[in-house]
């Protein structure tokens, strides 16, 4: 079997480590010992492919999966999925989840005293097209309280599930909004040490996009790891 | 041009609301040729609480080793039907089941071989990133010369291979930290 190019490694700081004690459960979850460094295999390399099957007719747009409208303001959200090397990644699944409009998930476990919607089940899949674009229409999400600390509030946040073309490739990330002022006292936010990473989950305000008389538009572009040049030794 | 890779963030409680039309205990559909297993196991946590919120992510080779995937060059003749991928949830009591076959062994570093096994990664509240092992089986000659279990501590290595619980059917538990904590990876 020829070699097989590897993915990056992570630029330095710019991933969370696993604990982050500000964020209380990362101390009870956390592994303690080292992760054991591998060399990527074919077991990495390759990955799970979905197609279309399952991605029913409104999966993309949140607003019009019950009878009625959902209450909030109305939101685009898109972007294009690329790869380190900056080439997009197309037809990979994007999956998406988020609170309603008031701050609460659809979700049984989910008790904060806000408002369900009952026209608002709050989840969405995709695949990006031949240039990596993705577009889901929604409403924004609320902020809603959580018990890590004292008066703790998340910022508004859409949750994102990418698979791309590998294993190595796996990515579970969330997008905030532009000049949230809960973003300094989040501790999920600021799990990541450099602020150009940090900062680069922050969606950006798209007056191109946002249409008339109808919904705001916001881009937010992900990328996922990319593979090197050469081959791996090994 | 170079770009990073978008900072990774925890699917935190609600995981289940965007992410569980995929789950399927059966990874491997029924009819599927290979040895069938059954696997059931539990998340315990650095307390030793059970952990009710998490998800499992399987992705796995044939029976005869080859991946459903263009990467691999025998791809072409993975038995028809087969993906090798699959997703659980844990339960109320942090348990998580599910079904496959055993797959065959893959293609190591180097020109050799790896001895058969499941990558699992596993996603919960309390994981900035989702942590990735594999399971093993027991009783399999090839795990001693496998590339990957030689580059773990031979005291740890046993936390990656499942414990045989009865006909067909493997115990494998996953111990996010302390002293008996599975062994992760990266790459
Ligand atoms: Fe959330």
């Amino acid at each position: 079997m020829p070699e097989l190019a590897g993915y990056r490694r992570p630029f330095w700081g710019t991933q969370p480590e696993y604990l982050h004690s500000t964020y209380v459960s990362t101390r009870i979850r956390s592994p303690s010992r080292p992760l054991v460094l591998i060399p990527q295999t074919l077991s990495e390399l390759t990955g799970p492919v979905f197609g279309q099957d399952g991605i029913g007719r409104n999966d993309d747009d949140l607003t019009r999966q019950h009878d009625g409208a959902p209450l909030g303001e109305r939101m685009i959200v898109h972007g294009r999925v690329l790869d380190e090397n900056a080439r997009p990644v197309a037809r990979t699944l994007v999956e998406l989840w988020q609170a309603n409009a008031a701050g609460r998930y659809h979700h049984q476990r989910d008790q904060h005293d806000a408002p369900l919607d009952p026209n608002f089940s709050g989840c969405g899949r995709m695949l990006t097209d031949e240039a990596g674009r993705y577009r889901f229409v929604t409403v924004k999400p609320g902020a809603y309280p959580w018990r890590n600390h004292h008066n703790a509030w998340r910022p508004a946040h859409l949750h994102f599930s990418l698979f791309g073309p590998a294993f190595m490739t796996r990515l579970v990330t969330q997008m905030y909004f532009p000049g949230d002022p809960l973003l300094p006292y989040d501790p999920i936010f600021n799990c990541t040490a450099d602020e150009k990473a940090r900062n680069r989950l922050i969606s950006q305000f798209d007056w191109e996009v946002t249409m008339p008389e109808h919904a705001l538009g916001y881009r937010f572009d992900i990328v996922l790891h990319g593979r090197n040049a050469t081959p791996m030794e090994s | 041009m170079s770009l990073q890779a978008t900072t990774s963030q925890t699917v935190g409680p609600y995981l289940h609301l965007g992410l569980s039309w995929l789950n399927t205990d059966e990874i491997a559909p029924p009819g599927m040729a290979g040895r069938r297993v059954r696997i059931s196991g539990r998340i315990i946590d650095g307390e030793g609480a059970l952990v009710p919120d998490a998800m499992l992510e399987i992705w796995q080779a044939d029976h005869r080793g080859r991946f459903a995937h263009p990467e691999d060059a025998r791809a072409g003749e993975v038995e028809p039907g087969f993906r090798g991928f699959g997703r659980v949830p844990t339960d109320a009591e942090g348990a998580f089941r599910f079904q496959t076959i055993k797959p065959g062994r893959v293609p190591g570093p180097g020109g050799g071989w790896q001895a058969p096994h499941l990558l699992v990664s596993i996603f919960a509240r309390g994981l900035l990133k989702h942590l990735v092992s594999r399971l093993y089986f027991p009783d399999e000659p090839d795990n001693a010369s496998d590339p990957i279990l030689a580059l773990v501590d031979p005291e740890r290595r046993d936390t990656l291979i499942a414990r045989a619980a009865g006909d067909e059917l493997l115990e494998w538990d996953i111990v996010l930290q302390g002293p008996r904590e599975t062994v992760f990876f990266e790459f």
